[in-house]
């Protein structure tokens, strides 16, 4: 009974909310009138994130100029509007609410911190805006007001794992990573996947270190000694950003070559090398759904395109670039379907879609806000790209709760209707209910 | 799992292979190598039409085919299959060459191909690249290059696969060099500490050959002791794996040490600057860490122009750097003294905070000019790599890091005690007044004090560099470590902030392999907490009259 009313009272909430959600959009009417289609860009161009959000921001703005010469949307031009959210997560609040609110934008594109992203989430909802987030996070969320185009931890860590395990013949693990909630909680998803292969407690070491940390010596040295007990050991590298350099340095230092101890990461791209003397580093691992090298017509194009457009014929590009690439044309097309670009009508209309991705093949939008992507292995080479020695046949789901935690492996997340949920726990038949 | 199975399959058949071929050259009669080498020529089309697949399995397929052939042109091959200079016409029909500075070669004929056709270059992966290390090991067992020898047999070693015996006994039975002996013998006791079959005498023998090595892998090997051995033999080889044990732990001791001093002499390097700027002139320098960054960005564009224009030059990058980097920060501390700091004397909060502001506008100045990613500065070849000392190892360039940093110290203590201006320093900083009275331009001597602290701040991050990122939030990081460091070690003292460094990095280093990065630098901040609440002046406190407010 109690449950009964509970979701009435939800479903008759969600109601009164999406009827003043729709009264906002006719309000707003007048806006769309005008001659663009304003887009938000929130992506910090300053502080510790712009190393790597700076790229995104030119990325909306190629894509922005790309659609406009196409016709724009709608028969409207697209407009950017960008912001600088300062690398200060509260900041991040505030200035996804200035372009909801002020800006009047139809859709942003921005966040790459988890932590940046959960701090702009209550502003989405209570303005029920669209924000498309594209870097591989830890899963365990399903937003209605969010589309997440990066992977969860079952596009890239676990296909990682298992080539590791298949193609290298790891028998020892050394899980290492910085220490916030994207390493621990996919670190905690593979120990359980890990343990349920068959590896056992003693041949995983976990290992975390602050954000920046710079001197690597008795890290590597431990690594280096873990690795020496007999069976072949491997690294699943979590290692945020900034602090993979001098870690990379120091395995070139101390002499662990890939051929010895392969280090697999999950951050670092062909940004991030552009920082170091590969040299040292041929061999070791990288698991994303997009590499520069992947060598298909539709990448080589787009490559081509984006160096013109940026003026630089050495501009790499990367994973979350190719996510910021298949979000904003998923928003196109869902535009386009719904004839509108009000919020409800393109959440609506979303799930389906489907658009060519750059590694050749086609991404869809699926109900739990996630979308269908190729697991691509990549080896480091001498001139700072990956040379693709595995890809996964197929297109994998994502899998929004992690079916190896305690806590998510009941929850599904489903936005049509009528179920219209984002962690739904199939044991309970409630939805909210988090896991046993 | 079947690939696993498949794979150990794979590499074990190849290695005997290769053994196996490598016990035939060393037999075999030149005449004889001769009279087959055309049929020979023939053989390796097999290995190179796969070769030319482009396809790892093949590639590790056609590697084993390759030393099974005999062909004298399998080694070339191999050498540039591991050079990347291997490569394959990409237009039908597929077919082998390898690249020369000059142009392709065939590598049956060895003659120069025209035209030279498109290529690709045959890919390699970490199992190709294992296949590769296999053959170039096992070939070079029977080298005319002792060194190559020794490595061949750590190789064989390393892998502990009984198929090899055959072929290391052969080797053995006709080595001449002692060196090279020994390490066929010790690789030959690895191998049998594993095998079934060997008498309880013989496996003790070699459990006490590999102890005597008493190192990380000599302690793999022991742990392979099968469980079927008698009693007595893994009695000794649990002997053998305790001592070694401790062995190594007195020199994990000796390991953590060296990895302190080497965190100490980073911070070092990094607070120097802010000792004379903080400690001497009592300036809250909260730009020093950008003044680091500076030196790092200059040394990136001397590599840049070195790149260009001078090649030759790499290894003497760093060493033209410093100088520039030294006059360049000083420059721009200078600049900041005069236009910014020099009216904010006594006003420790608004120093604060105008020069907070100052380094973010060097930051983003930094991040517009430079961009916002990392910039790659190469290590030139006297810093890389490493060197076992007993069981630890040391790497060059921490080791050169430590030596410079030394340098920098006794430097600038000699500046301060021996030249007039070092003297004028001291002077104005114990009692501007009176120094003044004797006819010292205090304002000279303070911007060139600032200076000073910011020159070094420049050669120390020439040093930082090599260890860390070039990007606009490097000086970010040195930071808090910096003020920690300085008033650690006591306020106005540079001993202070050697000694201070120096025990920093050493008890940070103790406590990581127990607590953890993470937790350790929080226990290491407690303990200074509560240090500085015993001795709020740090380790050397100034004595007598102090620096004026």
């Amino acid at each position: 009974m109690l449950n009964l009313f509970s979701q009435a009272r939800r479903v008759a909430g969600r109601a009164a909310f999406g009827a003043a959600a729709l009264a906002l959009a006719g309000a707003g009417v007048p806006a769309h009138a005008q001659e663009t289609i304003k887009v938000g860009v929130l992506h910090s161009l300053s502080g510790t994130m712009a190393i790597s959000e700076t790229t995104l921001k030119d990325t909306v703005l190629f894509m922005v100029q790309e659609q406009n010469a196409k016709g724009g949307v709608l028969g409207k031009k697209l407009e950017a509007v960008v912001v600088d959210p300062a690398s200060n997560w509260p900041l991040f609040a505030e200035k996804a609410r200035e372009l909801l609110s002020k800006d009047k934008v139809a859709v942003v594109f921005g966040c790459w911190t988890s932590v940046s992203r959960k701090s702009v989430l209550p502003v989405f909802k209570e303005l029920n805006g669209l924000l498309f987030y594209p870097v591989q996070y830890e899963g365990e969320e399903s937003e209605r007001n969010v589309f997440y185009t990066g992977a969860a931890p079952n596009q890239q860590a676990i296909p990682a794992v298992d080539y590791l395990m298949e193609n290298e013949d790891v028998q020892r693990w050394v899980l290492a990573g910085t220490d916030y909630v994207y390493p621990r909680t996919t670190n905690k998803i593979l120990e359980a996947y890990l343990k349920s292969k068959g590896v056992k407690a003693e041949d995983i070491m976990i290992n975390y270190t602050p954000f920046g940390h710079s001197d690597w010596q008795t890290i590597v040295a431990d690594i280096k000694k873990f690795g020496s007990a007999g069976k072949k050991t491997a690294v699943v590298s979590t290692i945020n950003g900034d602090a993979n350099v001098p870690f990379y340095k120091e395995l070139g230092n101390q002499g662990i070559k890939a051929t010895d101890i392969p280090v697999v990461a999950f951050s670092v791209g062909e940004e991030e090398l552009a920082g170091i003397d590969t040299k040292p580093l041929v061999g070791h691992l990288a698991a994303w759904n997009y590499f520069q090298s992947v060598d298909v017509p539709e990448n080589k194009d787009f490559i081509k395109k984006w160096q013109a457009y940026t003026k630089n014929d050495k501009r790499v590009t990367n994973d979350p670039m190719e996510a910021t690439v298949i979000g904003f044309n998923m928003w196109v097309k869902a535009v386009e379907k719904a004839g509108t670009t009000d919020p409800d009508a393109v959440i609506d209309s979303i799930i389906g879609v489907s658009v060519p991705n750059l590694s050749g093949g086609y991404s869809a939008m699926m109900p739990n806000h996630h979308i269908t992507k190729p697991v691509l292995i990549g080896e480091i080479k001498d001139d700072g790209q990956f040379d693709i020695v595995e890809q996964t046949p197929g297109l994998i789901v994502a899998e929004e709760w992690s079916p190896h935690l305690e806590g998510s492996k009941d929850l599904i997340a489903d936005w049509r209707k009528p179920l219209n949920c984002g962690n739904f726990n199939v044991k309970t038949g409630k939805c909210g209910g988090a896991g046993q | 799992m079947n690939s696993r199975a498949r794979l150990r399959g794979s590499g074990r058949a190849l290695l005997v292979a290769l053994l196996a071929f490598c016990a035939m050259l060393s037999g075999s009669l030149a005449g004889s190598l001769a009279l087959s080498r055309a049929a020979q020529a023939q053989d390796i089309s097999a290995p190179l039409a796969q070769l030319a697949n482009d396809n790892y399995a093949d590639t590790e397929a056609a590697l084993g085919a390759l030393a099974l052939s005999g062909s004298p042109a399998a080694a070339q091959i191999v050498a540039a299959l591991a050079d990347g200079k291997l490569v394959y016409s990409s237009t039908a029909p597929r077919q082998i060459f390898i690249r020369t500075d000059t142009g392709l070669i065939d590598p049956l004929t060895m003659q120069a191909v025209a035209p030279a056709p498109a290529v690709k270059p045959v890919r390699v992966n970490n199992r190709v690249r294992r296949a590769i290390e296999a053959a170039n090991g096992a070939l070079s067992l029977v080298s005319p290059d002792p060194a190559k020898r020794i490595d061949a047999a750590i190789a064989v070693a390393r892998s502990r696969d009984e198929a090899a015996l055959p072929a290391l006994d052969t080797a053995l039975a006709k080595e001449s060099n002692p060196k090279v002996k020994t390490a066929l013998v010790l690789a030959r006791a690895s191998i049998l500490i594993a095998k079934e079959g060997i008498t309880p005498a013989e496996r003790i023998a070699a459990v006490q050959l590999v102890a005597a090595e008493g190192n990380q892998e000599a302690l793999a090997i022991l742990r392979g002791v099968p469980d079927s051995a008698a009693p007595e033999v893994k009695q000794a080889a649990t002997d053998a794996i305790a001592g070694i044990e401790r062995n190594l732990a007195t020199w994990a001791i000796a390991q953590n040490i060296w990895y302190g001093v080497s965190l100490g002499s980073v911070l070092l390097l990094a607070a120097i600057g802010l000792a004379i700027t903080f400690g001497v002139m009592g300036v809250i320098n909260m730009a020093h860490g950008e003044m680091v960054m500076l030196g790092a960005y200059t040394t990136f564009v001397v590599q840049e122009v070195i790149r260009q224009n001078y090649p030759g030059l790499f290894d003497w990058s760093l060493i033209i750097a410093i100088p520039l980097a030294f006059l360049f920060t000083g420059l721009i501390g200078v600049l900041i003294e005069r236009t910014v700091i020099r009216f904010l004397y006594g006003r420790a909060l608004e120093t604060l905070l105008a020069t907070w502001g100052i380094s973010l506008i060097l930051q983003q100045a930094i991040r517009t000019i430079f961009g916002p990613t990392n910039r790659e500065v190469g290590a030139p070849s006297w810093m890389s790599g490493s060197f076992e000392l007993g069981h630890m190892s040391v790497t060059y360039g921490r080791l050169w890091i430590i030596v410079f940093a030394l340098i920098v110290f006794i430097a600038l203590l000699t500046v301060l005690r021996v030249t007039r201006i070092g003297l004028e320093m001291r002077a104005v900083t114990q009692n501007r007044r009176m120094a003044a009275a004797m006819g010292i331009r205090t304002n000279w001597v303070d911007a060139m004090t600032f200076g000073l602290g910011s020159g070094i701040a420049g050669i120390a991050g020439v040093a930082l560099s090599q260890i860390d990122n070039v990007s606009p939030n490097l000086g970010q990081s040195y930071i808090i470590d910096s003020f920690l460091v300085v008033v650690f070690g006591g306020v106005g003292n540079l001993w202070g902030t050697l000694v201070g460094a120096m025990s920093l990095g050493i008890a940070n280093k103790m406590l990581e392999p127990y607590a953890g990065a993470v937790l350790g630098k929080i226990a290491l901040l407690v303990i200074v907490i509560l240090f500085i609440q015993k001795r709020p002046r740090g380790l050397f406190a100034l004595k007598g009259r102090s620096i004026e407010a």
